[in-house]
């Protein structure tokens, strides 16, 4: 070895140290990265199937409007047509597979209906909005409105 | 009647603050890590000598505060115990991801490379001399290798070098990177200037030097020794020539602000004016760049008595820190404050026993003065002591 390589010598250890770092990086990254990671995407794969495998929680419009056509049909015709029965009613798959087992609870009117008519100044200005107890001096949304097609009645 | 502390009309997911305390204190220490090295860097590649006898103490300053600097973030996060996979499937959208790696880079590659090559002779040394354990310590860190001939010592000092001059584009990376995370959030009018990197980076060199000199003083007074004043001189006209840079450059992004006034200025204006007047204009313009601007530049101009420098330069020392905080504050704070209809402003309860809290925060920002005085007691830098102290 020549003089010079050999007052470098100390260095080798040092590089070694460094290279091991990185080689342990890497198996660490081949053990802990689970093996479908980036079969489709910047995710795992597998996850898809794990989500699949959860109870479904809404059923959907269409299957709503299978039983309830009369209200679906007053609903298409009303200014809420394009809001989903499950959007006020809540996730009602249950009901769906078996109407017996699960009732869907009463809904709550004059609370459920300030969630996106109460005045705001943060909404836009052609969209329906009251200041409650202006509006109405605190009677029932209800007792002057139908849900499914909220014109006056 | 809205939540407490608000006042107008906020967002639902505005009225309470995401980012504490502890991301003031992430970005605080990120820059005194960066600045502690640039000042280092001054003696070994710019060959200002004066400060040498900081050298030392500035890379073991960076190191103590590189070790902190992820904590304020692993706090802050609801699963700590997954940011590690953050390495392992990093994504380039991912500014964070990318950071981590930065910050490997920085503290794997450069930082304790160099510290290892600068200390390698008293490394060697303390092998011999140290009593046990500590000799195995020192042993385990020679690395096998006990070659401190002049020859390995030029070669030693050579790549040093190479390693430094690596390190200042790293360095600059390192806080440029904060910066570019805050600076890269367009939805934020109070961010979203691509100037914050570069106030980031010279704040971070304002801020990392006058750390370093008051840690300088501060060990000097410990040790009953006298200071080099040629040294502090020579940091302190360092300190003032950045201090103006940055200023400058802050300065310039609020002119650019108000002239170009755009749809977000009447919100931040008022916001400066009412809930960030204290923090911004008095704390961090007024006392923190202001006034040591004056003390420093002053010393400049005028020549003083040692002792009335000394005392203008811890004076300086101090305000800059409590200005650079604020400067940190007033950014992740104040961007959090105004809405983003720029119709309400909310406010931000500093906590004391949580989690996010100020006390977490003083024991956050008392470690790496405990991690410092120990690499100090391991490594100490004091070139004319040869034995580790206390060991």
């Amino acid at each position: 070895m020549s003089s010079r390589l050999k007052d470098a010598a100390h260095l080798i250890p040092l590089v070694l140290v460094v290279l091991a770092g990185v080689a342990v990086f890497l198996l660490f990254r081949q053990v802990l990265v689970p093996k479908t990671f980036g079969q489709y995407g910047h995710y795992r794969a597998a996850a898809l199937d794990d989500i699949r495998v959860r109870p479904v929680s809404f059923a959907g419009q269409a299957t709503c409007a299978m039983c309830h056509d009369e209200v679906a049909t007053t609903r298409s015709k009303g200014k809420h047509r394009g809001v989903s029965c499950e959007a006020c009613h809540g996730p009602l798959a249950k009901h769906a597979d078996d109407p017996a087992a699960m009732k869907p609870k009463k809904l709550a009117g004059t609370g459920l209906c300030q969630g996106c008519h109460k005045a705001d100044k943060a909404k836009p200005a052609y969209f329906p909005q009251v200041v409650p107890a202006e509006h109405s001096g605190g009677a029932e949304c209800l007792s002057c409105h139908q849900p499914h097609s909220p014109q006056m009645q | 009647m809205g939540p407490t502390g608000v006042e107008g009309f906020m967002y639902p997911n505005e009225v309470e603050l995401q980012w504490s305390i502890l991301i003031v204190l992430y970005p605080f220490i990120t820059g005194l890590v960066a600045g502690a090295f640039i000042l280092a860097s001054l003696e070994r590649v710019f060959n200002v000598s004066a400060v040498k006898p900081t050298y030392r103490l500035a890379l073991l300053t960076a190191l103590a505060f590189l070790l902190v600097a992820p904590l304020p973030l692993q706090l802050h996060l609801g699963h700590p115990e997954r940011s590690y996979e953050m390495y392992l499937t990093p994504h380039t959208s991912s500014a964070m991801a990318m950071f981590g790696f930065v910050y490997l880079w920085y503290l794997m590659v450069v930082l304790l490379l160099e510290i290892w090559l600068d200390y390698r002779v008293e490394i060697v040394e303390f092998s011999q001399t140290a009593r046990a354990p500590w000799r195995w310590v020192y042993r385990i860190l020679t690395l096998g290798s006990r070659n401190i001939s002049p020859r390995a010592r030029r070669i030693d000092e050579r790549v040093g070098y190479v390693i430094t001059v690596i390190g200042i584009p790293s360095a600059f990376l390192l806080h440029g990177y904060v910066g570019f995370i805050f600076g890269s959030v367009k939805a934020n009018a109070w961010w979203s200037t691509p100037l914050m990197p570069v106030v980031f980076l010279f704040s971070a060199m304002v801020s990392g030097i006058a750390a370093v000199m008051l840690i300088y003083m501060a060990a000097s007074k410990v040790r009953k020794v006298a200071i080099d004043m040629r040294c502090l001189d020579t940091i302190c006209q360092y300190l003032f020539y950045v201090f103006v840079i940055d200023f400058s450059l802050e300065m310039l992004d609020l002119i650019h602000r108000v002239y170009e006034a755009d749809e977000s200025f009447r919100s931040l204006d008022f916001m400066v004016h009412t809930r960030l007047w204290a923090s911004q204009v008095v704390l961090q313009i007024l006392v923190g760049t202001v006034t040591p601007l004056v003390l420093l530049g002053a010393n400049q101009v005028f020549k003083f008595r040692e002792g009335a420098r000394k005392a203008m330069y811890a004076a300086a020392g101090c305000l800059t820190m409590v200005g650079i905080f604020a400067m940190r504050w007033n950014v992740v704070i104040g961007g959090q404050l105004f809405s983003k209809s720029y119709l309400g402003y909310t406010s931000y309860k500093l906590q004391f026993a949580t989690r996010e809290g100020l006390g977490a925060s003083i024991v956050l920002m008392l470690l790496p003065f405990a991690i410092l005085w120990a690499l100090l007691k391991l490594l100490p830098p004091w070139l004319e002591e040869k034995e580790p102290a206390g060991i």
